[in-house]
Formats: C-alpha cells, structure tokens, sequence
C-alpha cells in the first residue's frame, strides 16, 4: 500500500484530525496526532486539516509548532493542506487577517470562503489529473480557492473561481475535503508523491 | 441516515444543502470553541482570541435568566452587523419548532441555526423539520433519545443542553456521560435487544442498530450550557465532546479577550494539565456561577 510504514502526522490543533487519520491508516500509513514541535519532529510527513484557518493559524503560533513546520519544510517536509490547510499552506491569503501568518509551503494566492457563505457550500463530481478511476467526490465547505498559482506548482483540477487541487515537489493542497467524500483516492496520490 | 430532501445528482449543477455538506460544517468546528456574542465588538474579541464561530444572540443566557421574559430570534440588523464583522460562520438562536424564525436566519445567510432551548419554545409538541433547509441545525439534548430525535428530523450536530446562564457545568457533565454512557451500552447490546432499545429511547430502530454497530452518533456531538474556566473545557472534551460552546462564560467574565483565548488554548490541548494550568494562571474572575437546586426556570427541560 502506498502508506506502507510512513509516520504521518495529522495537525489536530482544530479540525476533523480524526477523519484523516482514520484514512491514512486504511491506505497502511501510522498516522501521528500533532500537537507540539516534538510531536512533528517524530513524524514524515504533515497533513494539515479543515477548520477555521484564523483559530489554527493563532494556535500554530502559541504552540511552537508554525515555526517547526517552516523550519521541516525547508527540509522537503512532504504535507497536503486541505481547506484551512491550503490556506494556511499558501505564499499569500488575499483576504487574511493581517495578523495571520502562513506557512508559505507553497507558492498560491489564495481568497478564503471564495464561493460563499454555508448555504453556498456544495459538493461535486471532480476530474482530478493523476486520480486513476473517474471524477472524486469533492465536498466544498466554505472553500477557498487559488486565484494565481506561481512558477512551477502543477493545478490538477480547476472551477471557474480558480485552482482547487495545486502541487509543487512534495506539497500538495486541495480546497474541498477529500476526508469526507469516502474516497481515498487522494490522500493516497499525496502518500506516492512523498 | 435517511436524506429525503436529497436532489438527484446532475453533471452541471453542484448540490447545495446535502446532510454530507451541512455535517462538514459541523465537523470543521472539531476542536473548537464557538462563543456567544451580543454585537459587532463582541464578535471581534471572539474573533481575535480564537473562536471557529460565534454565536449571534440578543442576550447571553445569564440575562435572559435574569430579565425574563419571552426571548426570541435576534434582530436581523443585529446579526448582519456581526456577519459583517467576522470571517468565520456565524450561527444564530431560533425558538423550538418556530420554522419562520429559522427560514429568516436562513434567508439572512447564517451558516448555522441552533434551534435552541435557551430561547423560549414556539411549539410544545414539533420541533421544526430540519431536513427542510439548506442550512445545518444543531440541537441539545439531555440523553441519547432525545439526540436522535433530532437525528431524525434532520439535525447536523448535536450539544449537550446543560444548564445555560448558570456557569455551572454539573448538568453538561450530566448530559454527556448519559448521551456517551447509553451509546457504550448499545455496543455490546444483543442484537434482539435493540427493538427494546429504540422503544425505551423513543427513537428510530435504523439509527439505534448503526449506533450499535459504529459506537458513534452520526453527526458531532459538542458540549454546552455551564462551561465557565478553562479546565471546565478540559473536562467537557475529555469526556467525550468533540467541541464547547460557551455562552455566558466569556462576556461575563472579569477579562473577556483572556478568558476567551484561554478557553480556545485548553480546548484544543485539554489533555495535557500543565498547558491548561498554564492558561488559567491569573486568568481573573470566572462569571458569577449558580447552583442549580436555585433556579425557578430549568431551560434543559424545554423541548422533548
């Protein structure tokens, strides 16, 4: 299995870190709860999760672990940030709070809650490049987008507000849920990349 | 779960409103803290110290206890003065079984309704059909048939009711230990068992058998009604609730911004003591409490 013997992490400062980890460890990865930089010191790769980009970006700070995360992505830390974690992974947020600070993983402009409010949240059938088997089942919640996606990071699928699945080297972002959708098929793309 | 409001799928329209798409909502707020506000500023400090969401109302449930009265859905000028503050989901009050109130926090673009027993009841008998909306409801519960009642009727996340406007967290503790203790039991139930359960829980068998099976309810299950300090955080999440909303417990308190922030900091790391005894050191005057044998109005015992 793709998994087979990574320690991967799963950021559970907020979000559905449950949801994650019960994926990765059906794909055969161990999968780490992180909360503390020595939580992802023992870990090899990162999977950020959903949630409110302004509450983790502020517990990221507080908990020593945003500055962990900068200094192992420097190293080639392999991580897939979806929702909040493609916000919280992209080079600029073009409607931040000025006080958040991103991880800068990959080089996206990014516009949170792009589509809308709840009532505009959707789900739907996505043609995904590298996904072998048909479109994914793609649940946007409150999602953002990437609106300029910089040199050398490879948009693998798109809607007319913008990039939604993005990778560059080991890093990987999606602007929907993969964790909700019943399909593995994405998390296992991001364990191959690693 | 049944999903009877569920439209056909189609290749050029994206389906709004879907059970999947209202319970993502609900499990983004994992780990979180979602705070009630009264106006735009308060909304800002809930904001600012960390919050997944706020919840707009036109008192915290401390005054409504004091002032009395009937309390009702909050001004809608009110509630796009917060929306207009914040970037995070703001969810709103509507009064059980009053379907209006709640089409008008869903036409005002709210992200959540909390058809809630703080406000007080529209209708003694109905709750209002959930799965009518496209928005996502929660709902509190006492035990694990009221939860599944509200299951049924289309509710997307579940709260304990605990005793709001008290500070007191004994009733939430109540709630929680009986929603977890009962889903502990049907695990190990017989499955011939399981007919008598849904009778006694006056809920649905279908709902009572995958609960059996998966040990879980399907939608979140979150705390409030009482959580007042931090480590009364901890223990809500220690006990099973996978997020805490605190009503009177931040804008009652002696330092708002700090007690909020240290609320957020124990509810994300609420198994790890030292951070906790850390956030609380010096945090100020928790909300005045109240013992519960007191009161004369008991909000958990509204709804059914």
């Amino acid at each position: 299995m793709p998994g087979d013997g990574a320690k991967v992490g799963v950021l559970a400062l907020q979000g559905p870190a449950r949801l994650h980890a019960s994926i990765l460890a059906d794909l055969g990865a161990s999968p780490v709860a992180v909360r503390t930089p020595a939580d992802l010191a023992a870990v090899d790769a990162l999977v950020i999760p959903g949630g409110e980009s302004t509450t983790m970006s502020l517990l990221l700070d507080s908990s020593g672990v945003g500055d962990a995360v900068r200094e192992r992505l420097a190293g080639g830390l392999p991580v897939l940030g979806t929702c909040a974690g493609m916000i919280l992974c992209a080079s600029e947020v073009l409607d931040g709070r000025p006080d958040q600070r991103g991880l800068g993983a990959i080089d996206l402009s990014v516009r949170r809650n792009a589509f809308g409010r709840q009532r505009e949240s959707f789900e739907t059938d996505l043609d995904v490049e590298g996904l072998h088997g048909g479109p994914f089942p793609a649940v946007f919640i409150r999602a953002p987008v990437a609106e300029r996606a910089g040199d050398g990071v490879e948009v693998l699928a798109q809607l007319d507000e913008g990039a939604v699945v993005c990778a560059a080297g080991p890093v990987m972002v999606c602007a929907f849920h993969p964790e909700l959708g019943g399909d593995l098929r994405l998390h296992s793309l991001f364990l191959e990349r690693m | 779960m049944p999903e009877p409001h569920q439209l056909a799928p189609s290749a050029d329209r994206p389906l709004t409103g879907t059970f999947r798409v209202k319970r993502g909502l609900a499990e983004m707020l994992e780990g979180g803290v979602i705070m009630d506000v009264v106006d735009a500023e308060q909304a800002k400090v809930a904001e600012n110290a960390g919050a997944v969401a706020v919840m707009a109302l036109e008192r915290v449930p401390a005054d409504i206890r004091r002032d009395g009265g009937v309390a009702r859905m909050s001004d809608p000028a009110l509630i796009e003065g917060i929306k207009a503050a914040v970037t995070i989901p703001v969810m709103a009050k509507a009064r059980i079984g009053h379907f209006a109130e709640a089409q008008v926090l869903e036409a005002l673009g709210v992200d959540f309704v909390d058809e809630s027993e703080v406000l007080t009841p529209a209708d003694e008998a109905h709750h209002i059909d959930k799965w009518a909306f496209t928005v996502p409801f929660v709902c509190g519960a006492t035990n694990l048939g009221e939860a599944l009642r509200r299951i049924s009727e289309g509710a997307a996340l579940i709260r304990s009711k605990g005793e709001a406007g008290t500070g007191n967290i004994v009733e939430a503790v109540r709630h929680l230990r009986s929603i977890t203790g009962d889903i502990r039991r049907l695990t190990v139930a017989d499955p011939a068992e399981l007919y008598d359960w849904a009778k006694r829980l006056s809920a649905p068998v279908g709902v009572v058998q995958e609960i059996a099976g998966t040990g879980k309810l399907p939608v979140p299950l979150f705390c409030a009604g009482g959580i007042a300090t931090p480590a009364d955080a901890s223990l809500v999440m220690q006990l099973g609730a996978s997020s805490v909303f605190v009503g009177s417990g931040i804008f009652k308190s002696a330092d708002p911004p700090r007690t909020a922030r240290a609320i957020v900091e124990a509810t994300t790391h609420s198994t790890d003591p030292d951070l906790v005894a850390k956030v609380s050191r010096g945090v100020g005057g928790a909300m005045p409490g109240l013992e519960v044998g007191t009161l004369d109005t008991r909000l958990a015992e509204r709804g059914w």
